[in-house]
């Protein structure tokens, strides 16, 4: 299981690659998306995939999962979905306010000389 | 724009948005010994209003919710933090929680925890941010 | 008061959330920020002193004991940079009064500082390196909003990169903190510490130390990693400028020197020679952005890259001279840098133009103004008896007596091309003919040099007081010397 979760991740990683080094702002923003739902699954199958019930709550349990990467998924989470709602705002800011949404057309000169 | 013809996603709205509410607020209750929570309760509710905004518009939304989201964050975060601070006044450690079973009528035996008022402010914060972002982008179009 | 260590952080989270409230009345703004950043200031003098007197202070939040709960730890290092931050945005809002538009000020720029407040005292505080991540991102989005306000287009043009950039060094501290966690199973920094001494650092630990440079060096600007800093750190104002130059690439110097001191500390041999080597080139990329630009902020910028090849060197020494040094020359170039830039903010008031052809015989008209900027150009070069001579002096001497002599060889070589790349402003900024002036803020330079001056004289005030402060730093260097100090401190065994 961890092997084909690995795989899975890796072929995440490569899509996220790809789309950073794209041109387009919109296509960028999934990148990081990508790369963030990526990093999520490591996290999680890190601590190994184990079936078992959940510690503490009941009492004798022999085979629980460790708990605590699910905390630290979550929390990354709520990180990635709040980064990700300010670089959409502020992608589609740069959009109307340059007017391309074509890194390489944003190549200003203003400043630089 | 042209205005479209969405009669069956605005009579969906109308019935579904309360059941959405509800069971945000079931969601959020039940974070209290197993999943669920401040976090995934405020952003089922806020889901249900982006449901009115997708609908309806932006203006619907105000005439149901008159609510400034900016302020509502601003509430979470100072409720959240100030039930964390709470426990300075007792020496405690930050965000130690204290809880008790009390005899309520009707509903008996309950505990109730500091930790759910930590958890309001959550669901707050989370409804406020995730609507100010949406508003944002709705705005500018 | 057991949470002492928290009122740091506390006080500005508490501040940021009241200031929500009411984001349109500048003065109640201007007023509540200002006190309450002397309150932080106030807390982090109390932690130091309480430090000084019992040692390391630690709080378990939530009553969770550590190792399980998460735990904030005050070492001395950790306070004195709080204080430094604390004391470095009480001046820096001051300072914006005067210089920013009114237009920013209604966009929530005091609740952004203040939470910008939260995340580097959290990360120079926290003692779980998952909650050093959360902290980080506390201080990285309220960077976000500062380096947009305003929403000119060369702002929204480098804020998208430098948003992109640190999304990807994000990502990839949580992918080393995943891998740090599958092979030690904790977070705790000083329970991670004591699980890599018990197994003696394997080659994988060396893998991850690697990563953990990448993460800390994206966010610090060194050698090969600081491509993007020049161009963001340009665009917004300057008292934003000011903040992120004193702070932000300190955090993740912080975060280098206390990964590689209290974890990766058995194989230095190579994770310490790269760190090294890397500190070194960052020093020359420094010196050659540093010549070359005839801007004022760039010339500044550029000087940053080169303060954190220096620290870094020291670092990379890893004897208790050399980091002692390091320290030193931190918490220096925290408050010079953030000096530099006010002064630099002051020139671009009075001329409209951060380029030097634009500028010339300022100090006719502003002696204050140009003898303020002389004296802190001699002390970001380590002119005695300036604060900056101590630092570099005793990295210097700890990289002799490791017998290196490349590094200290060119951290003395760079001071003499600090020393002229700042002098090239002041000659050609306060010397020569005065040209017509163009800022539409000349009227306040007087205001905004005051709290300027402040902060220059807490600069001189720490060098020539350098033997009193000494103590601090020795105490500071201890649990980085020796890690069991640090581990006791935590897990109370």
């Amino acid at each position: 299981m961890e092997i084909l979760m690995s795989i899975v991740i890796g072929i995440l990683f490569m899509c996220a690659t790809y789309l950073i080094l794209s041109k387009s702002l919109l296509r960028i923003i999934f990148g990081t998306l990508i790369i963030s739902h990526a990093v999520h699954l490591l996290v999680l199958t890190m601590s190994g995939l184990k079936r078992g019930a959940a510690p503490i709550l009941t009492d004798g349990v022999t085979a629980y999962t460790d708990p605590l990467p699910q905390a630290l998924v979550l929390t990354a989470i709520v990180i990635a979905f709040g980064v990700t709602a300010f670089f959409l705002v502020l992608g589609f800011r740069a959009y109307q306010e340059i007017g391309t949404d074509n890194m390489d057309e944003m190549r200003g000169t203003e400043g630089n000389d | 724009m042209k205005k479209t013809n969405d009669v069956i996603l605005q009579t969906v709205t109308k019935i579904i948005t309360f059941m959405i509410i509800l069971f945000s607020i079931d969601l959020f209750f039940s974070g209290h010994y197993t999943p669920g929570g401040g976090f995934i309760g405020g952003l089922m509710t806020a889901a249900a209003l982006l449901l009115i905004l997708l609908a309806y518009d932006i203006k619907t939304l105000q005439v149901i919710l008159h609510v400034d989201f900016k302020l509502m964050t601003a509430t979470g975060l100072l409720i959240a933090i100030l039930t964390g601070t709470g426990a300075l006044l007792f020496n405690e450690p930050f965000l130690k929680h204290a809880f008790d079973y009390i005899n309520l009528p009707i509903l008996g035996e309950t505990s109730l925890h500091t930790a759910v008022l930590f958890d309001i402010g959550v669901y707050l914060v989370v409804i406020g941010v995730t609507m100010t972002i949406i508003q944002t982008i709705g705005e500018s179009e | 008061m057991i949470n002492l260590p928290l009122l740091p952080i506390l006080i500005p989270f508490i501040t940021a959330a009241v200031l929500m409230f009411f984001p349109k009345r500048i003065k109640a703004q201007r007023t509540i920020s200002i006190i309450s950043s002397l309150g932080a200031v106030i807390a982090s003098f109390v932690l130091i002193f309480t430090i000084r007197q019992n040692g390391i202070q630690t709080v378990n939040l939530g009553g969770w004991d550590a190792p399980f709960g998460i735990t904030l730890v005050s070492d001395m290092l950790s306070a004195l940079l709080v204080a430094a931050t604390s004391i470095i945005t009480l001046f820096v809002i001051w300072f914006s009064f005067y210089y920013m538009d009114e237009g920013h000020e209604r966009h929530y720029y005091y609740v952004a500082v203040q939470f910008l407040l939260v995340g580097v005292n959290g990360a120079f505080t926290t003692g779980d390196i998952f909650n050093m991540f959360v902290f980080f991102e506390v201080m990285l989005i309220s960077s976000y909003v500062l380096i947009v306000l305003g929403g000119k287009k060369e702002q929204l043009r480098e804020s998208f990169k430098y948003v992109l950039i640190n999304v990807i060094s994000s990502a990839l501290f949580v992918i080393a903190v995943a891998y740090l966690y599958s092979i030690v199973g904790t977070l705790n920094m000083a329970h991670v510490s004591e699980r890599i001494a018990e197994i003696n650092q394997p080659g994988i630990l060396t893998v991850i130390a690697i990563f953990f440079l990448l993460v800390f060096g994206l966010k610090g600007g060194i050698f090969p990693l600081y491509f993007w800093l020049p161009g963001s750190y340009k665009a917004p104002p300057i008292p934003i400028l000011a903040l992120f130059g004193a702070l932000l690439t300190k955090v993740g110097i912080y975060a280098i020197i206390r990964t590689y001191t209290l974890f990766f500390y058995h194989d230095t041999g190579y994770t310490h020679m790269i760190l090294g080597v890397l500190s070194m080139l960052t020093i020359v990329v420094g010196v050659i952005g540093a010549l070359a630009y005839r801007d004022v902020k760039e010339i500044i910028i550029y000087n940053i890259i080169i303060a954190v090849g220096v620290i870094l060197y020291g670092v990379s020494v890893m004897t208790p001279e050399a980091i002692e040094g390091s320290i030193f020359y931190l918490l220096h170039d925290m408050i010079i840098k953030a000096a530099l830039f006010m002064l630099a903010g002051i020139m671009i008031a009075i001329v409209g133009s951060s380029h030097l052809k634009d500028m010339g015989g300022l100090i006719k008209e502003y002696p204050w103004v140009g003898w303020t900027f002389f004296i802190a150009a001699l002390s970001l070069a380590g002119i005695p008896p300036f604060s900056g001579f101590v630092g570099k002096l005793l990295i210097v001497q700890g990289g002799f007596r490791a017998e290196e002599y490349i590094g200290p060889g060119l951290i003395l070589l760079s001071s003499l091309l600090v020393l002229y790349s700042v002098m090239k402003i002041f000659t050609n900024g306060f010397w020569g003919t005065p040209k017509e002036y163009h800022g539409l803020k000349a009227s306040m330079a007087f205001k905004l040099w005051i709290p300027t001056a402040a902060v220059v004289v807490i600069a001189i005030a720490y060098g020539v007081g350098a033997e009193a402060v000494r103590p601090f730093i020795t105490q500071a260097v201890e649990p980085l010397v020796n890690p069991a100090i640090y581990i006791e401190a935590v897990l109370k065994e």
